[in-house]
């Protein structure tokens, strides 16, 4: 009797590669949509309202970018943790954190002109989202102590953090007993660019994009990180950083959370409120890995996966699918992906049993 | 502090690690088997929610338990698919895992919100419940307690004295010398890994079954990376986990007991106390054990043989 037998690939699969990324993503929709038809929902209508909503308009791709910024600076931040083998799972902790920070400065100076208020607070936002980092990283050299857990521990204590403060001290008086900061002043808020309803935070992004590329491409630290990534101990033994790399990683990475968390504070709501957390931070991590942490596929997933938030509200709204579909969504992406991955390593043949 | 507020704390206590320690066995029963599972926490969401569903409409709290079992080992399975038959990164899926079952919670269980079903109540077990303090802080509990007590000692046994249990502890430190000796190392790793999910989904269900009897998005709040945490710091053992386990429950316990009398603290301060706990405990594990204790090859997936 014949049976199917793995063989490792010793070519890369190429084109066909994008053919079993797209079977994947087939399967992930068929999943979800099989759960909103066992839910009682018009399965079929639902997912083509949903890229329909997401997609559709120029209003909705708006949409989509103003939700892209902070899914791309988080997972710009967790790809380059992720290429050292270090695990942050904690930009969302990072993002509450910048939150914070960015609220502080503007709460604190209010009378500063933009052009130096906007500086301060993106300072602001790296420093406490870069503090948000670096703790794991030096528990987890110096006591190697799991930065998976540590992260993800720190992320409910920045949530819980930024509850602290705007139910306690930071609650603005006039706001009816509502959590929430006063708004900021207008020199607080990221201008929009020209008539449309974008910030320039996007332009933050393409510069830290590009950067990033460059860095990771052509300068000997990007070298050095991607070599500590594929191997540590020969790495080690080349002389490379590797401790010093470890906490760069984690600070940058919790830095680019905090400018998210910044950006989403200053332009999108104008003040500090607990609304703030919606899980960008988590979003950011499927995407990383569905981009394979490459930074530039990073901004095309960034911007898709913000389209599935997008068409989640018109779902949410039109059809009253619960926002959870969007974690079903995400969740069944990233597996079928993963799953997939195997079809470009291994290639499956038939042969006689002995 | 008046005794009888002492041994009430103390019993919560107890209450309250019961599915931490649930979620714990069940990762310690995956990891010796070399299979790194992060999806707890979306695990015992399901698990909470297939046994609230099902005590609801069949109104059986037995069936509901195993329910909840059931629902972790089908979670378990589709991580087993993708690591164990598709080489899938093992971290990341269970990421995914958990952003998946997180997402399956909340979009079954959102009509059901603030919903209440039949679950276990608690009962004094005969003779061992009058034994005074010890009685009354471990036998004056419900029966899921009971059989979660069961477990530790259980599961020591099968790793130390059974040749399954070699099986699972030589597939997560040696597959290749596992194989060579003839063993079916995927085998072994698919048991432990659905073994443990049920354990995950019983934890899972013991939160909406016996400690809330009613359902909220978001039931397990952290418990489940709890339980990931806590099975470094039991370095993999059975008995510490029970020690772990309500270490926490205890904290919970205490956190609450507090918010309840009305303290000056902000309640989110509070709240933050097992989560700071879990990095101190972590912390301090890590630093303790000169070697890792982790099984050798977790993590690390089988290659297909030729």
């Amino acid at each position: 009797m014949p049976v199917l037998s793995a063989v490792r690939r010793q070519e890369p699969l190429g084109w066909g590669s994008c053919l079993v990324f797209l079977a994947a993503l087939a399967l992930a929709f068929t999943v979800s949509g099989t759960l909103l038809a066992v839910q009682g929902k018009p399965a079929l209508q639902a997912l083509w309202l949903l890229v329909e909503s997401a997609f559709g308009s120029r209003y909705a791709l708006e949409d989509c970018l103003i939700k892209a910024v902070p899914i791309f600076l988080c997972s710009l931040g967790v790809g380059l943790t992720f290429r050292l083998q270090v695990w942050n799972i904690g930009a969302e902790g990072q993002f509450a954190l910048g939150a914070v920070g960015a609220t502080w400065a503007a709460l604190t100076f209010p009378g500063w002109p933009w052009y130096a208020l906007l500086p301060f607070m993106l300072l602001c936002a790296s420093a406490t989202g870069g503090l948000w980092g670096a703790i794991p990283a030096l528990l987890r050299l110096k006591l190697r102590a799991n930065e998976i857990i540590v992260t993800l521990m720190l992320n409910y204590v920045g949530i819980l953090i930024l509850d602290f403060l705007v139910y306690g001290v930071w609650k603005d008086p006039a706001s009816f007993g509502f959590p929430m900061t006063s708004e900021f002043v207008p020199a607080a808020v990221v201008a929009r660019i020209g008539d449309t309803r974008l910030n320039w935070g996007l332009l933050l992004c393409l510069a830290v994009g590009v950067l990033m590329s460059v860095f990771l491409r052509s300068t000997r630290l990007g070298f050095e990180l991607r070599a500590c990534g594929e191997n540590v101990r020969a790495a080690r033994y080349a002389r490379m950083p590797y401790a010093f790399l470890v906490v760069l990683v984690m600070v940058v990475s919790g830095a680019l959370a905090g400018w998210a968390g910044f950006l989403e504070a200053s332009a999108t709501l104008g003040r500090l409120q607990p609304s703030i957390m919606s899980g960008y931070g988590y979003t950011a991590i499927v995407v990383a890995w569905l981009a394979n942490l490459n930074p530039l596929v990073i901004a095309v997933a960034s911007f898709l996966l913000a389209g599935v938030r997008v068409g989640m509200e018109t779902l949410q709204l039109d059809l009253q699918v619960p926002a959870a579909f969007g974690g079903i969504m995400e969740g069944s992406i990233l597996l079928a992906v993963l799953a997939g991955g195997f079809f470009s390593r291994y290639r499956l043949h038939l042969r006689r049993a002995a | 502090m008046s005794l009888e507020i002492l041994l009430a704390l103390l019993a919560a206590t107890v209450q309250a690690g019961t599915p931490i320690l649930y979620a714990t066995l069940g990762e310690i029963l995956t990891e010796k088997g070399g299979v790194l599972n992060l999806g707890v926490e979306g695990m015992m969401l399901v698990g909470a929610l297939a046994g609230f569903l099902t005590a609801l409409h069949t109104g059986s709290p037995a069936l509901a338990f195993m329910a909840g079992g059931l629902a972790g080992a089908g979670m378990a399975a589709l991580h087993g698919v993708v690591c164990i038959w598709f080489q899938g990164n093992q971290t990341v899926s269970g990421l995914a895992l958990t952003i998946f079952g997180t997402g399956l919670a909340g979009f079954f269980g959102t009509p059901y919100v603030g919903r209440t079903a039949p679950g276990f109540d608690k009962f004094s077990l005969p003779v061992l419940g009058d034994i005074p303090l010890v009685g009354d802080i471990f036998f004056q509990q419900d029966a899921l307690v009971y059989v979660s007590y069961l477990i530790p000692p259980l599961m020591w046994a099968f790793f130390r004295y059974t040749r399954w249990g070699l099986g699972v502890r030589a597939a997560g430190e040696s597959p290749a010398a596992t194989r060579a000796a003839g063993l079916n190392v995927l085998g072994f790793r698919w048991a432990a890994l659905l073994c443990g999910g049920v354990l995950v989904g019983f934890g899972g269900s013991y939160l909406s079954l016996a400690y809330t009897h009613l359902w909220t998005n978001g039931l397990s709040s952290g418990r489940g990376w709890i339980a990931v945490a806590l099975v470094i710091f039991a370095f993999w053992r059975p008995s510490r986990a029970m020690l772990g386990a309500y270490l926490f429950g205890g904290v919970m316990a205490f956190q609450l007991r507090l918010q309840a009398m009305g303290t000056a603290l902000p309640s989110s301060i509070l709240l933050m106390l097992p989560y700071v706990l879990t990095i101190a405990a972590l912390a301090f594990s890590s630093w303790r054990s000169q070697r890792t204790e982790a099984p050798a090859a977790l993590g690390v997936n089988v290659e297909p043989s030729e």
